[in-house]
C-alpha cells in the first residue's frame, strides 16, 4: 500500500469529527529519488482541535503517524484547524518551503 | 546509558541556559532545509536575538532531540526552556502576532 493512502487511513481513523482532510505528497520538491514519499503536507480540519493549543494538535498527529516519521516519512508540513479557523482562512493553508538540499537521513 | 545522559544533560543545559534556542539545519545565514530557514525569517522578523544549534553538525543532538521533549522533527524552537513548536506551529505565532510576544518576553 502507498504511504499517502496510509496516513490518509490512519488520521481518518484517529481523528474524530474530521471534516476535511488533505494528504499532499511534496516530495518532488526534495531531494530524494523520483516517486518517493518522504515529503508529505497534511491539512486537517477537525472539531478535535478545539480548545487544544498547537503543540497539542501537531503530538496528536505525529503520535498517529509515529510508525511513518520512524520509517522513510522525513517531513511533515501540518496545518490543523477547527471549522471556525478554517472558516476564518476561507479555506486556505499556507504552502510549503522549498528544499534546501541538506542532511537526509534516517534520523529524522 | 552514560552517553544518553550526557547528551539530555546537553540539550538540557542549552535550552535553559539561553532563553531563545532554534535547533537548525544549517546556520541562520546558510540554512540547509526550507523549513529551517522560515524559522529563521520567523525570528528575525520579530528583532529576536537568538541562540543555535546545528544539528547537521551534531549528529548526536540530531538523533536524540526528538526524545527530549517528545517532538520528532527539526527545527524546534525553545523558548525559556520550553518547546514553542516547528517551522508550521512558528509561522501560525508568527503571523497571529503571539511569537513577537514570546521573544520579547524572554528577552
Amino acid at each position: 500500500m502507498k504511504v499517502k493512502d496510509g496516513i490518509e487511513r490512519k488520521l481518518a481513523a484517529g481523528i474524530a469529527d474530521l471534516h476535511h482532510l488533505e494528504v499532499v505528497n511534496e516530495s518532488d520538491r526534495h531531494r530524494v529519488a523520483p516517486g518517493s514519499e518522504s515529503h508529505f503536507k497534511l491539512v486537517l480540519v477537525a472539531e478535535a482541535f478545539e480548545g487544544l493549543g498547537l503543540l497539542a494538535r501537531h503530538r496528536m498527529i505525529n503520535a498517529l503517524l509515529a510508525d511513518e516519521l520512524a520509517g522513510g516519512v522525513h517531513a511533515l508540513a501540518i496545518h490543523a484547524y477547527t471549522r471556525a479557523e478554517w472558516g476564518e482562512r476561507t479555506g486556505q493553508a499556507p504552502m510549503s518551503p522549498p528544499c534546501l538540499g541538506g542532511g537526509r537521513s534516517a534520523a529524522d | 546509558m552514560g552517553v544518553l545522559m550526557d547528551v539530555m544533560e546537553r540539550i538540557r543545559q542549552q535550552v535553559e541556559g539561553n532563553p531563545i534556542v532554534l535547533y537548525m539545519k544549517g546556520s541562520p545565514d546558510f540554512p540547509q532545509c526550507g523549513f529551517s530557514q522560515r524559522a529563521v525569517q520567523a525570528l528575525r522578523g520579530c528583532g529576536a536575538q537568538f541562540q543555535y544549534v546545528d544539528v547537521l553538525q551534531d549528529p548526536e543532538i540530531r538523533q536524540n532531540l526528538p526524545r527530549y521533549a517528545n517532538w520528532p522533527t527539526f527545527p524546534q524552537l525553545y523558548v525559556k526552556g520550553e518547546l514553542i513548536g516547528g517551522c508550521d506551529i512558528m509561522m501560525e505565532l508568527y503571523q497571529s502576532g503571539e511569537l513577537q510576544k514570546l521573544v520579547k518576553e524572554a528577552a
